[in-house]
C-alpha cells in the first residue's frame, strides 16, 4: 500500500531518491536545496539507503564524483540550486557529452548578482543548451513522481535529466504526497544498465580528443568524429520526447498519476486564451483561468512540462484553437525577452497557427505573483487584441519601470 | 543482447598521444642527473616520487628513470618533488650539458 505523507517539496524528491536505489550522491549543500542534501546524507548515515555518501567541497566537484560513479556503472543523484548550477555549467556538458543517465533536483533560486534566495528560474534556463533533459513541476506530488521518471528516460535514452522546481514556493512548501511502494517502483524502474563499465580489466580512454572528422582509433576501428557526437546527442534529445511521453503514461497506468508528458492542459477544450507557464507559475495560473471564465473570456493553461526537448509538437496542438498565448515566466534571456516565449513562437512560426503572444516576467527573485495578477495581465492581453494590438513589448509584471 | 552502440560516448583503448605530440610547447626540459637519481644509484626500485607526481604520466619507474620528452609539458614538478635533485630544469635552447 502506498501512503500518503505531508511533505515539503525537498522531503518530496529526497523521498522519491530513495525509491529509486540510487548508490551514489553526491551533492553540496546551497539554499533552497540544502534539506534534500541533508536528508540524503542522513538517509545514508543512517543506513536506510544503503548508498555512498560522498561530502565534496563544491558543486563542479559534486558533478565531477556523479559522472565518474556513472562511469562505472553505478545510479547516481545530485542536487543544487542557482549559482551552485553555474558553478557545474562545465560539467553539465560533460555529463550529457558522456551520456551518462545522471539525475539532478534543480530546485529554481534567482542568480547573484544581486544576491538572492528566494525563486526564479533563471538558473536552469541558462542552462538550456547543456544537452540536458528539462522537466518542470507544478506541485510536491509532481516532484516525487517526476524523479521516479527521470531516471525511467535518462536510462533508456542515455541523456541525464534535470528536474526542476520553484525553491521556497514549492521546496519548503508542505502538501499531501503519495508515497508508492517500493516493489512497484523497482517494476517500473528496472536496475540501471550502463553503456560502458570502466573497469580494470578493460581499461579505456574516456572522452580524449576527438578530430572535427570520423578516425580509426589505435586499434583500427572508425569513431566518429566530435560533430558526429554531437548529432547523437541531439538525436538522443529528439528522442527523449518519446521517452518522456512513455515514462509518464506507464507511470499513470501503474501508479494512477497523470501529470502530463511533455505538455499539460487545463480547461483548453475551448479556450480561445491561452494562459502559458511552467512550474508553480502555471499551477498558480489555473486560478486565474477560472477567474477569466468567470469574466466570460474562454480561458485555459497550457502547462509546459518538458523545455528540453522543447515539444514544438505538442505545443502546436495544444494552441492550435488559441487566439491568443499569454507568456508568464519566471526568466529573462536579457537582450530579448522571456526564453519561454522565444521558444513558443519557434515552434509556431510559419505553421499556420498564429495566436498573438504576449510575454510578461514574473515573479523574479522570489517576488509573489498572486493569481489575480495573471488574470489582469492576461485580460489586459484579451482586450490588447480586441483592440489589434498583437504585437507588444515583454511586460514586467508588478515591477516598477520607470 | 541488445545491440550497443559503440560511439555512445567517445571513447578509445588506452593509446599514447591520440591527439598528437603535447611537447613541442614545452620551453624549459627535465634531465636527470645518474648520479644522484636515487634508483640508479641504489641500484633498485626506489623513490619514484617523479613517477608519482608527474601529472601527464610521462614519467617511467624504470632504472634509469626515463621521460618521455614528446609529452613533457615541463611543468616541472618532477624537479620540484626529487628529494634527492636530481632533476634540473633546462632551457629548451640550452644544451644538456
Amino acid at each position: 500500500m502506498s501512503k500518503v505523507q505531508i511533505m515539503t517539496g525537498n522531503s518530496a524528491a529526497a523521498a522519491a531518491v530513495m525509491l529509486c536505489d540510487v548508490q551514489v550522491v553526491a551533492a553540496y549543500p546551497i539554499t533552497p536545496q540544502s534539506q534534500l542534501a541533508e536528508m540524503m546524507s542522513q538517509y545514508i548515515e543512517s543506513g536506510e539507503l544503503k548508498a555512498e555518501y560522498v561530502r565534496v567541497e563544491g558543486e563542479h566537484t559534486a558533478l565531477t564524483v556523479c559522472i565518474s560513479a556513472s562511469t562505472v556503472g553505478a545510479r547516481v543523484f545530485t542536487a543544487t540550486s542557482a549559482n551552485g548550477l553555474l558553478y557545474m555549467h562545465e560539467q553539465l556538458h560533460w555529463a550529457a557529452g558522456a551520456r551518462l543517465p545522471i539525475v539532478m533536483c534543480c530546485v529554481n533560486r534567482g542568480v547573484g548578482a544581486p544576491w538572492t534566495i528566494f525563486n526564479d528560474q533563471q538558473d536552469s534556463l541558462a542552462q538550456r543548451d547543456t544537452g540536458w533533459i528539462q522537466l518542470y513541476c507544478r506541485n510536491n506530488q509532481e516532484i516525487h513522481d517526476t524523479i521516479l521518471q527521470a531516471y525511467r528516460i535518462a536510462e533508456s535514452v542515455y541523456v541525464p535529466v534535470m528536474v526542476c522546481y520553484d525553491g521556497f514556493v514549492l521546496s519548503h512548501t508542505m502538501m499531501p504526497v503519495d508515497i508508492p511502494e517500493q516493489e512497484g517502483v523497482r517494476e517500473y524502474l528496472p536496475p540501471y544498465k550502463p553503456h560502458t563499465i570502466l573497469t580494470p580489466d578493460d581499461p579505456r580512454c574516456l572522452n580524449p580528443v576527438l578530430f572535427p572528422n570520423r578516425r580509426a582509433d589505435s586499434e583500427g576501428v572508425l569513431r566518429d568524429g566530435y560533430m558526429e557526437m554531437r548529432y547523437k546527442l541531439e538525436a538522443a534529445l529528439e528522442k527523449a520526447l518519446g521517452a518522456i511521453t512513455e515514462a509518464s503514461d506507464t507511470f499513470a497506468k501503474r501508479f494512477g498519476r497523470d501529470h502530463g508528458g511533455l505538455v499539460w492542459g487545463y480547461r483548453t477544450e475551448d479556450a480561445e486564451l491561452h494562459l502559458v507557464a511552467m512550474g508553480s507559475l502555471a499551477s498558480e495560473a489555473t486560478l486565474a483561468a477560472d477567474a477569466l471564465r468567470a469574466r466570460g473570456i474562454r480561458a485555459g493553461v497550457t502547462g509546459i512540462r518538458a523545455f528540453r526537448p522543447f515539444p514544438k509538437a505538442a505545443v502546436r496542438k495544444a494552441l492550435q484553437g488559441a487566439k491568443a498565448a499569454v507568456v508568464f515566466e519566471k526568466s529573462i534571456s536579457y537582450g530579448n525577452e522571456g526564453a519561454l516565449c522565444t521558444e513558443i513562437k519557434g515552434a509556431l512560426f510559419g505553421t499556420g497557427i498564429e495566436p498573438a503572444v504576449y510575454n510578461y516576467i514574473a515573479g523574479l527573485g522570489g517576488r509573489d505573483v498572486k493569481a489575480r495578477e495573471l488574470e489582469a495581465a492576461a485580460g489586459e492581453s484579451w482586450d490588447d487584441l480586441s483592440a489589434g494590438r498583437r504585437e507588444k513589448n515583454t511586460t514586467w509584471l508588478n515591477c516598477v519601470t520607470e | 543482447m541488445e545491440k550497443r552502440d559503440e560511439n555512445i560516448s567517445a571513447m578509445c583503448r588506452p593509446a599514447v598521444g591520440e591527439a598528437g605530440r603535447t611537447g613541442d610547447w614545452r620551453t624549459v626540459r627535465p634531465v636527470i642527473d645518474p648520479t644522484r637519481c636515487i634508483p640508479a644509484v641504489k641500484r633498485k626500485s626506489a623513490c619514484f616520487l617523479c613517477w608519482l607526481y608527474c601529472p601527464e604520466g610521462v614519467v617511467k619507474a624504470t632504472i634509469p628513470v626515463e621521460i618521455d620528452l614528446d609529452y613533457c609539458k615541463g611543468c616541472g614538478i618532477c624537479a620540484e618533488e626529487c628529494p634527492a635533485k636530481a632533476i634540473q630544469m633546462v632551457r629548451e635552447d640550452q644544451s644538456d650539458e
